[in-house]
């Protein structure tokens, strides 16, 4: 046969001889094209803002834990209660090292209810801290002042609250010098944080942080009895690292925690450090199940799509037997016929798979002017569509194209 | 020698009834013959031509074609000579009715590898020699029966082959278009063409230097 750019011809010519039934017969194609399009590129923009959310935690943080941050699969309560909690004292050790700019306790209640007069929110985070808190976790005090040093010395029942409790509590009031209540506690507010906005889809304004010795009076550690209270109830410790030493801070900080937990050299880790890009794998490992599930949602309706064109190929071979017959009279050989049937079962699946890529990028973008989620198109989507529209065509494409090479040209002629 | 035949037989089976078409056919056609294969319908003489055309393989028998043993071909290499060697005119005239006239006289060029230029060259040469030059742009709905079949013979000439297999070429037309279709063969003829003609018809039949009459699967006269 001669160029391909003939043969391409020679499909597109059958399909405008048939508009409606090839359009119908791509539509499965382009549907499924579409909607892979359009949810990857959701994916990306999902993992794009999540990136840039946790970034925004505050930058290159090593934490500190008893527990592990990406473990996968059911944690062993028992063990991880056995290990011996991280304490502020710990965190001042940790300061002392010459990669660290600073290191925070922190140990955190979630889920409290908080009450100023008659009004209360829920699901408030409590933090204990010290006053580098806002600093490691990229907070900043709009109103009032942070928390200082005198505050955690003195176990100053004080707090700064996040922008969602001043909204709810004081609607139009300044919350500061104010009172309010967890339980029978009463905590004055010296400071309100600026909006920062949500994390995987929970509020990071939601909180209260106060000095973690005024916490303890609070929650006092000897009421943390449940073993999951112990495997997880504990301090964390944020550590910031100075610029660029993250891998040097990491190696100061396992070799001081070790010293201060007295572990000889054949024994493992009691705590766990873990970073950013941990989280950030975490959260990758969440959205990967969802990946899979789009991708198998994608082949089914990809393999509905062929089944379409492999139907319609089969109905046309049927109709075109005469043809089939002539052309093998005046020359064509199996594997013309061959690539000419497949060819045309490419050409539609690949038009549904270009008319999907195109649709998808417009759903996506629709979606994004229209809802929160943002959108981002990567170039090998577009690759990943071609691809799996082709390979559609190719593979439901080639029994009916067999079908017609095989065909005996006599019996063929004979068709009516 | 350009065609031989030597005892064919075809069998084919219909369901469970196994029919006998051909019954030890011998025979041979040198170039440039105007032969005629005559024959009363189910005669097996149409069955006589696909074999002879290499669109059908006999049961029994060996057919050589320009001294070469047709039953040692693959099946491309069938094509290859079905595409070359040989043309067809059928009595439905079996056009693609969604290609213009010059579209389907190049079509055999097309499967001959013939770049796109040469191929509309050829096709409207030879459509101008069959007396169609106005009409090439036209779909074979668009034609009338005998244009069409002028068509079909210029698609049947156009990869220059060196025999022909007309099969009932006027069955489907006129009297009057019929003869001018018998005269363009005359003419193909005379210019060189080998040119087999397979007809129940006597005065179709007389137009050939040669007529071999087929009868339930054997020839009942000449070679």
């Amino acid at each position: 046969m001669n160029s391909i750019t003939e043969i391409i011809g020679l499909a597109v010519q059958t399909f405008k001889s048939h508009r409606m039934r090839s359009f119908l017969t791509t539509l499965g194609i382009i549907i499924g094209v579409t909607t892979v399009i359009a949810i990857l590129s959701l994916i990306e923009g999902l993992n794009q803002s999540v990136a840039s959310q946790i970034r925004s935690i505050g930058s290159d943080l090593i934490f500190v834990t008893k527990y592990s941050m990406v473990r996968m699969g059911p944690p062993n309560f028992e063990d991880i209660a056995k290990r011996p909690d991280l304490t502020p004292d710990d965190a001042l050790a940790l300061k002392q090292l010459s990669s660290v700019v600073t290191a925070v306790p922190t140990i955190e209640q979630n889920f409290t209810k908080l009450k100023y007069k008659d009004k209360e929110v829920a699901m408030t985070s409590i933090e204990g801290s010290t006053e580098d808190f806002s600093k490691v976790h990229n907070y900043i005090v709009e109103i009032g002042r942070d928390l200082n040093a005198d505050d955690i010395l003195h176990k100053r029942n004080v707090g700064i609250i996040g922008s969602y409790v001043a909204k709810n509590l004081f609607s139009d009031e300044l919350p500061i010098g104010k009172d309010l209540n967890i339980g029978a506690h009463r905590i004055k507010i010296i400071g309100v944080y600026k909006e920062k906005g949500s994390f995987l889809g929970q509020s990071m304004d939601n909180l209260i942080t106060i000095p973690y010795p005024f916490y303890e009076k609070i929650f006092p550690t000897r009421k943390r009895t449940s073993i999951y209270e112990r495997a997880f109830g504990g301090y964390t410790i944020s550590v910031m690292p100075k610029s660029g030493k993250v891998e040097e801070a990491m190696d100061e900080i396992r070799e001081l925690m070790r010293r201060r937990h007295s572990l000889r050299l054949d024994q493992p880790d009691d705590f766990e450090l873990g970073t950013q890009q941990m989280l950030f794998e975490i959260y990758q490992n969440i959205t990967r199940v969802g990946f899979v599930a789009i991708i198998a949602i994608a082949a089914i309706s990809l393999i509905v799509g062929g089944i379409g064109i492999m139907n319609i190929m089969l109905v046309s071979v049927a109709e075109r037997t005469r043809e089939i017959g002539i052309r093998k009279a005046v020359g064509a050989s199996n594997q013309n016929i061959l690539l000419q049937f497949i060819t045309e079962s490419v050409v539609l699946s690949l038009v549904g798979g270009v008319i999907g890529i195109i649709l998808g990028i417009l759903l996506a973008w629709l979606i994004s002017a229209v809802s929160p989620l943002k959108a981002a198109v990567a170039p090998w989507m577009i690759i990943l569509g071609f691809g799996f529209s082709s390979a559609v065509g190719i593979f439901f494409g080639i029994y009916p194209a067999r079908k017609a090479a095989s065909l005996n040209p006599i019996e063929a002629l004979r068709y009516e | 020698m350009l065609c031989r035949a030597i005892d064919i037989h075809k069998k084919y089976s219909l369901g469970k009834v196994e029919i006998e078409a051909l019954r030890g056919v011998s025979l041979e056609i040198v170039e440039n013959e105007y032969l005629s294969i005559m024959g009363p319908s189910g005669s097996g003489k149409s069955t006589l031509m696909h074999i002879l055309g290499c669109l059908d393989t006999p049961t029994k028998g060996e057919y050589f074609l320009e001294d070469k043993k047709v039953s040692d071909y693959t099946d491309a290499e069938l094509a290859r000579i079905r595409n070359i060697s040989i043309g067809f005119v059928f009595q439905s005239f079996n056009l693609l009715t969604r290609l213009s006239a010059l579209e389907n006289v190049a079509l055999p060029l097309l499967y001959a590898q013939v770049n796109k230029k040469e191929r509309i060259e050829r096709a409207k040469e030879i459509l101008s020699k069959v007396g169609l030059a106005e009409r090439m742009y036209h779909r074979p709905n668009e034609l009338s029966g005998g244009e069409c079949q002028r068509v079909a013979i210029a698609r049947a000439l156009v990869n220059r082959p060196k025999i022909v297999f007309a099969d009932e070429p006027t069955g489907n037309l006129d009297t009057k278009t019929g003869k001018e279709i018998m005269e363009l063969f005359d003419r193909l003829h005379a210019e060189g063409n080998t040119i087999v003609l397979v007809t129940h018809d006597q005065n179709i039949a007389n137009h050939a230097k040669r007529v071999i009459k087929i009868i339930d699967g054997r020839i009942a006269n000449g070679l």
